[in-house]
């Protein structure tokens, strides 16, 4: 490399230097993007001024004056517009996050059926990939809830076993209320996690010294569950639950999966695993055959070939693009609004025609996405990092 | 870096702000009518009786007789309208960004709409109040008795806030689930999503009367548990035009007060009456400080008849949605409709 170094650069003030052109140009165009931004900044608020449209961010700590449906942290509609958007990010977490679990698994299996040698499980898998990628998000919303909607029991009627109901109003199941022993439960856990990981060392050094790999994953869970549950005794065994009632019109309290989370989440998973499937598929397809006979004749069995040849090596081509999967279920959760589920977005435009700040609110929920996008393609990108091929 | 992406993004939003938005005409908005010999009147897509659109295209209802009232005004035809139809969070932006001439959208007037939208309300159409429907099956008759129900409600509006207020203060704990368009709020209910549906009472029995299978079996419960007077509303910053949107409703008042009617119109021009006189131009021109012709209120009652006609032909008894006149009747006949002089 270092042989052919080219020639040091010559700098010179003069317009035949490339360089030189080249900066003059960049100048330019930051300066018309600036100065396009400075002169749409300035109209906008000239005319709002003009209007008497108000502005600015001092709404965002008033009380917002509106219940919420469905909360992960309690809400009451006297706390502040900030706290009823932090409530829709949760909503909006709650189901992107679930759903890129689900969607993955879901959409490997289907990338792996499509190569299976059995004609019905590929043809049913090329079929579910086909639909899935081909109607449109918003209808399989519209489709799934009101298939839901129309097929769960009435309230009046609810399926009942114990103290969990199911009907329309969705899952409705009793809920451990928060007490301090609880911390317990989770130091508890922590705890065994901890050790769990310390066993899993000791295994692969077993593994590289005698050949034989012990248990591992059965003996880890375990761990966690009995440190979670010593811990939960030690806190004082806590048991206060939250119990959904029948009242005479309803069913009210308790932890509750409502048809609007159970559309949502089902509609994102579905659709984006079509695309993941894609994805799986190209990058089983793009690991070369000799691969699998090399593992094989070094004596791996077929996990260990799956595990440790040709996975590292598909997961290469992978997780860029199921990485803009990702995001995509991420934003698609932003059609949540359809169906009635208080994401992200449903809240903004709530608070939106209450406060009449439409360029604040509708900048605050790009601002979100747009940091919940960044924050995932980092995360993908370390992935990406440790699993990429790595010179030696 | 990081501090300057939501400057960026608000750029972004702003870009399309204002490509669609030229400054603001002080003054011009009928001028600008004029030239484009259209009225652009953004109404409410669903709401049979006060605003929906038949098969053909045409539109009809309280609202829009609203809008056709005022073309027929400043500009002689009240068929020369383009019709917006917008949803509850589009319907601000939108007259704010110039796009729409008149808001009549079975619209809220509140104080926070009033002082900080940009926008004036030119007075009021229908005097309204929020209610509950539920299903008669569920044999629930008061409001009261919706403690932990499940309501639907379409998101945008003033009734989210409403709803909350009134199950706070009666401990109800009622849970919304929200909406962005009204066919979806629509479709939960009557799929049985929701025990109870609530909006508009007038909006209530638009819906039943036209979503529901048998509009029988849902009932709208007696209490109201708000104050909803609904009308146009204008961009601020034109105050001729406000001017003139305000005196169109005016005198719709004015002439069922005075017994003016579509089909009597051209007979009362030879009227006695001082009164009727000044309202159909014939003695005074009042027209001409609006900026209007003499014959301006005269055109509007020929398009759309009196506000009576205008209530009766969409939205009361002899409807489908079968409202009694109620507070919406003149000031004179135990109602709230009371119009300044046309004088």
């Amino acid at each position: 490399m270092s042989a052919s170094r080219p020639p040091p650069k010559q700098r010179s003030w003069s317009w035949r230097s490339q360089a030189f052109r080249g900066v003059v140009y960049q100048v330019l165009a930051l300066a018309v993007l600036f100065g396009a931004l400075a002169y749409l900044l300035n109209n906008t608020f000239a005319n709002m001024r003009l209007r008497g449209i108000q502005s600015g961010f001092s709404f965002i700590l008033q009380p917002a004056g509106f219940a919420i449906g469905e909360t992960m942290i309690p809400f009451d509609s006297s706390e502040s517009y900030l706290k009823a958007y932090l409530v829709g990010l949760g909503n909006t977490l709650r189901v992107a996050i679930v759903g890129i679990v689900l969607a993955t698994l879901l959409g490997t299996v289907v990338g792996v059926g499509r190569l299976s040698r059995n004609l019905l499980v590929r043809s049913l898998c090329s079929a579910y990939v086909e639909i899935t990628r081909n109607v449109p998000l918003l209808l399989q919303l519209f489709i799934w809830y009101f298939v839901l909607t129309e097929l769960l029991p009435p309230i009046e009627e609810a399926l009942q076993a114990g103290s969990v109901f199911f009907s329309k109003n969705g899952l409705q199941y009793p809920l451990p209320l928060w007490e301090r022993g609880h911390w317990g439960t989770l130091t508890g856990m922590a705890a065994g996690l901890g050790v769990a990981v310390y066993w899993s060392r000791v295994a692969h050094r077993r593994q590289e010294s005698t050949g034989r790999m012990p248990p591992v994953w059965l003996p880890g869970l375990a761990l966690t569950v009995l440190g979670a549950v010593i811990g939960w005794l030690a806190g004082g065994a806590p048991s206060g639950l939250d119990i959904p009632e029948k009242t005479e019109i309803n069913v009210v309290g308790g932890g509750s999966v409502t048809p609007e989370y159970l559309t949502v989440l089902l509609g994102l998973t579905v659709y984006t695993a079509g695309y993941i499937a894609e994805v799986v598929r190209a990058g089983i397809l793009s690991v070369p055959f000799g691969q699998h006979e090399a593992a094989a004749s070094l004596g791996l069995s077929r996990r260990q070939e799956l595990r440790l040849v040709l996975l590292p090596q598909a997961l290469r081509v992978i997780i860029p693009p199921v990485t803009s999967q990702y995001l995509n279920l991420t934003k698609n959760s932003s059609l949540a609004v359809a169906v009635g589920y208080p994401d992200l977005v449903s809240i903004s435009s709530t608070a939106l025609n209450q406060t009449g700040r439409a360029i604040e609110c509708i900048a605050m929920v790009m601002a979100c996405y747009l940091t919940l996008s960044l924050l995932t393609s980092a995360l993908m990108n370390l992935y990406n990092a440790r699993s990429r091929l790595k010179d030696r | 870096m990081m501090k300057s992406l939501p400057r960026l993004a608000l750029g972004a939003l702003v870009a399309a702000a204002t490509m669609a938005t030229a400054p603001a005409h002080a003054g011009k908005t009928l001028d600008a009518i004029k030239a484009r010999g259209q009225l652009v009147c953004g109404v409410n897509p669903s709401l049979p009786g006060f605003s929906a659109a038949d098969s053909q295209g045409n539109w009809s209802g309280l609202d829009v007789d609203v809008c056709k009232a005022i073309a027929a005004t400043v500009l002689s035809d009240a068929t020369k309208i383009k019709w917006t139809p917008l949803n509850a969070s589009q319907r601000f932006a939108v007259l704010q960004s110039g796009e729409i001439d008149v808001l009549s959208r079975n619209t809220t007037w509140t104080l926070t709409r009033d002082a900080s939208l940009g926008l004036h309300f030119t007075g009021v159409t229908y005097y309204d109040g929020q209610g509950f429907m539920v299903p008669k099956k569920s044999k629930i008759t008061s409001a009261t008795k919706l403690k932990g129900a499940t309501v639907c409600v379409q998101s945008g509006t003033t009734t989210e806030k409403n709803l909350n207020d009134y199950s706070k203060s009666m401990k109800l704990n009622m849970k919304p689930v929200v909406f962005d368009t009204q066919e979806a709020t629509n479709k939960a209910y009557f799929a049985g999503r929701c025990q109870a549906y609530t909006t508009d009472a007038s909006g209530l029995a638009s819906v039943r009367n036209k979503e529901a299978t048998n509009p029988d079996d849902h009932l709208i419960l007696p209490e109201l548990i708000s104050k909803e007077p609904l009308g146009p509303s204008v961009r601020r910053g034109d105050d001729e035009f406000f001017a003139i949107v305000k005196w169109v409703v005016f005198a719709l008042l004015e002439a069922e007060e005075y017994g003016i009617t579509q089909a009597n119109v051209d007979q009362m021009k030879t009227s006695q009456d001082p009164v009727v006189q000044r309202i159909l131009g014939v003695s005074e021109d009042t027209g001409k400080l609006l900026g209007l012709d003499k014959d301006w209120a005269y055109r509007a009652i020929k398009a759309v008849g009196n506000y009576g006609e205008i209530f009766e032909r969409n939205v009361g008894p002899k409807t489908a949605l079968k409202l009694p006149r109620g507070a919406n009747n003149l000031w004179n006949k135990g109602g709230f409709m009371y119009a300044p002089p046309v004088r």
